[in-house]
């Protein structure tokens, strides 16, 4: 992106989501292609496989998991919460999806705005109790669950364990002679 | 029983079950005519009602020639039908809710499935976890890096190795460090000797589960041979903590190969033991195949991985499509079934166990020399008579254990091939000592979610058997 | 048999520790793995580390038959209530042992899910420490409670033998 105005109105930022970097897999540039707010970002690790993630904007989010299940995605791996506390979106989803035929995984990050965002389980029905599960501890909702309840901690167990500012809990260690020392 | 698994390692004869060839000839009628009659004579002048006759006199008594073939075969446990009709036209009325658990002798840990039944046919089934929830990913954020595997290591409890090695593995993609060869040929041989050792557990319940009562004791014999070796070489008998980032904790003992070469003919014979009495046993059969069926589509909806999707046919095996820590220098093969029911996931856990041996063989045979761990003084602690030496070292020594390295910002995720399936770690990273989130994949959650699938419009004896063969474990489904 | 004001006496004594060496012979455990010492429960009742020589080696899934309860793993918030519901089935004379670290303290957990000591749940008679302690430690425990019951320093009034 070389050439940009000062001000960028409207029509510069159609023209600027355009110019994201295309991926150069060719799956995923298709999808690139029919999603441009998608952001692919690839990294290969020294001592792993390559790691390829799509930044998907929360309006997408469900089309988007269903054009990556059809385009050959199609095994349900992983639904994950994250709480980065300050930075806006505070929430983010992480999905794990994998191909068997091409021996790919594809990872999709998707900013939570304020604390509700679509559900997945019409497309992939195991995302059923990690979505359940990321309700339980993070306090997300997921529009159009099934049955979206506590799954881990008792029912009437208030607050979300796993947000950052709730505290781990500990106990503090009682010892013997604790009240002697001085 | 005439259809049995497809195995990639199909050197081995697929057990057949043969009706027996010569059928006893039908007894030959002028005699028992003649005692018959003589039987008649006595009667007669009684007021015995006739159907009495029939039914009790020495006559009626014989074997009838072919007609009761069919009904000899089911019953000698030739043939094996499934003459239980299930009615649907029953009302909704019939139905009710049982809970099974969490205290349960058979659900593998504290699991608690509520089932609706209809009678002895299951309609529905929901799975309810949360009982050994151990908050572990809140845990995680508290610990350092280098203790995280204390953490990780006893969710999965009975794989210990492939969680800290899940761990171990993310971490170093993050941290850009080198792993020498010997600390990967150690972590592949503990982790596949765990396998085997959870196998062999899977044995044990899963035998007791169906009522092999007796498997439960067999388990254990060879499972207590592998416990001692983990206790030679890292202390302790479960959640060892030995696979570390940055190496493995300690090198292997003097005199270790012996210890694995007595390992490698006790254990394959103990198997090839239990092989015998279950593989063609007609109770076993009957209880487990075509029970519990998962096609290869619901499983790569469900979130199913491991050992009970390959059951179903999904040839798919993270040590050779993703491999880690230097897995793809040795040669074994991966079963993969046919049916996707209890059977074949047997079948495919005991196949794979004597690959794992298979392993094992090589890595002790070809095991180099070397570091234990890597030389990043960052990363892993010094020896510990360098720190009386030098500064430097005590320096390391103490940063590494009171504040922790550091590992660059990113978010990364690692997954092993558990006995389990998938075990996955997801660790965001925000450049502190201590991990910002550390997400677990757990294989036994998804394969939980997926028992309604695989229960429904089925009986409940077949519930235990079919939870058994998934082989989940509760710690991986809590965390 | 004994009433309330008999002095204890050789035949009151005598018959106490009768009932005493009855309880400690055949001792049945309830099922309650939970979690890691759970393993290592199931490992000390296998044919290696033999608990059936203590006469132990039924572990009764119901808690109406079992005299012993062996608390194996971590317990959670939400198998608090459970814990406690099966306890109460237990019928007189009962006993827990407290197994690992996590039934005992909390373990290595000191965080919101899980009872920091199964002790503020139901009364712990012994405690195995081991994380998990291996099938010797909890023979060790068992053995331990054995005595005490033995030597009388545990008591369970149960209208035979009320002591003074």
């Amino acid at each position: 992106m070389t050439d940009q105005p000062a001000e960028p109105t409207p029509d510069d930022a159609a023209a600027e989501a355009v110019h994201l970097p295309v991926p150069d897999d060719p799956i995923l540039a298709g999808l690139a292609g029919a999603f441009p707010s998608v952001e692919f970002v690839s990294f290969s690790p020294a001592a792993g496989p390559q790691q390829d993630i799509a930044h998907v904007p929360a309006a997408v989010y469900p089309e988007f998991v269903a054009a990556a299940r059809d385009s050959g995605f199609d095994a349900f791996v992983d639904l994950c919460g994250v709480d980065y506390l300050r930075r806006d979106p505070r929430f983010e989803i992480v999905v794990n999806l994998l191909s068997h035929e091409r021996r790919q995984r594809l990872r999709i990050r998707v900013g939570v705005p304020g604390d509700v965002v679509a559900s997945i389980t019409q497309v992939f029905e195991g995302a059923s109790f990690y979505e359940r599960e990321a309700y339980d501890l993070f306090g997300i909702r997921f529009s159009g669950h099934p049955d979206l309840t506590r799954i881990l901690l008792p029912d009437e167990w208030e607050g979300y364990p796993l947000r950052k500012d709730y505290s781990v809990g500990s106990v503090p260690v009682q010892f013997k002679e604790a009240h002697q020392a001085t | 029983m005439s259809d049995t698994p497809n195995l990639v390692t199909g050197d081995l004869e697929a057990p057949t079950i043969e009706a027996p060839h010569d059928a006893s000839p039908p007894i030959e009628s002028d005699s028992a005519d003649r005692r018959r009659r003589v039987h008649d004579v006595w009667v007669a002048g009684t007021e015995e009602p006739e159907w009495v006759r029939q039914a009790t006199d020495e006559g009626a008594q014989e074997l009838l020639p072919d007609a009761d073939e069919p009904a000899l075969a089911t019953q000698r446990g030739v043939v094996v039908s499934d003459d239980y009709v299930v009615d649907d036209d029953v009302d909704e009325e019939e139905r009710q809710i049982i809970n099974m658990g969490p205290q349960h002798p058979s659900t593998h840990g504290v699991l608690r499935l509520q089932l609706e039944l209809e009678g002895e046919t299951i309609r529905r089934v929901k799975p309810i976890i949360g009982y050994l929830h151990t908050g572990m990913e809140k845990t995680a954020e508290t610990l350092t890096w280098l203790q995280g595997p204390t953490n990780v290591t006893r969710m999965d409890y009975l794989s210990p190795f492939h969680n800290e090695l899940a761990y171990s593995l993310a971490v170093e993609q993050l941290l850009d460090v080198d792993i020498p060869p010997r600390a990967q040929a150690i972590r592949i041989l503990m982790s596949e000797l765990n396998r085997v050792s959870s196998h062999l557990l899977f044995l044990a319940t899963q035998g007791m589960d169906i009522g092999a009562v007796s498997m439960m004791i067999y388990g254990w014999r060879e499972r207590e041979v592998c416990l001692a070796f983990f206790e030679k070489v890292t202390g302790l008998r479960m959640n060892h903590n030995y696979i570390r980032p940055g190496g493995v904790a300690a090198d292997l003992p003097d005199g270790w190969e012996d210890d694995v070469e007595e390992l490698l003919s006790v254990v394959p014979a103990g198997v090839s033991e239990y092989e015998e009495l279950l593989n063609e046993n007609p109770i076993f059969l009957d209880r487990t195949q075509g029970v519990g069926v998962i096609t290869p589509e619901e499983c790569k909806a469900l979130g199913v991985t491991g050992p009970t999707a390959r059951a179903s046919g999904i040839d798919w095996d993270l040590r050779k499509v993703f491999p880690y820590s230097g897995i793809d220098a040795y040669e074994f093969d991966v079963p993969v079934g046919k049916h996707g029911d209890v059977f074949d996931r047997y079948i495919v856990r005991v196949k794979e166990v004597g690959q794992s041996l298979r392993i094992v063989r090589q890595v002790l045979e070809t095991m180099p020399a070397g570091d234990y761990r890597t030389e990043d003084r960052k990363v892993t602690p010094p020896p510990r008579k360098r720190i009386d030496e030098s500064m430097e070292a005590l320096i390391h020594h103490f940063k590494i254990f009171t504040e922790g390295f550091k590992v660059s910002p990113g978010e990364v995720y690692q997954a092993v091939e558990s006995p389990r399936g998938e075990l996955g770690m997801y660790v965001v990273s925000t450049g502190g000592a201590r991990p910002w989130r550390v997400h677990v994949r757990a294989p036994s959650f998804a394969h939980v979610q997926a028992l309604p699938v695989m229960m429904t419009d089925s009986l409940v004896a077949d519930i235990v058997a079919t939870l058994a063969s998934t082989d989940p474990v509760l710690g991986d489904v809590d965390r | 048999m004994a009433g309330q004001t008999t002095p204890p006496g050789m035949l009151v004594t005598t018959l106490e520790k009768g009932v005493n060496w009855a309880r400690t012979r055949s001792m049945w455990p309830a099922a309650f793995g939970l979690a890691c010492c759970a393993i290592e429960m199931m490992a000390t009742g296998a044919a290696h580390h033999d608990l059936s020589r203590f006469g132990m080696e039924i572990f009764r899934a119901s808690p109406r038959q079992a005299d012993l309860m062996i608390v194996a793993g971590r317990v959670s918030q939400k198998m608090a209530p459970v814990l406690r519901q099966v306890y109460d089935q237990m019928s007189e004379p009962k006993w827990v042992i407290s197994m690992g670290a996590c039934a005992s303290t909390g373990g290595m957990f000191n965080n919101y899910a899980l009872v920091q000591g199964v002790d503020q749940v139901v009364p712990v008679d012994i405690y195995v420490p081991g994380c998990p302690p291996g099938p010797q430690s909890l023979m060790h425990g068992i053995l331990t409670l054995h005595d005490k019951i033995m030597t009388g320093e545990i008591r369970r009034e149960t209208g035979l033998t009320k002591t003074a």
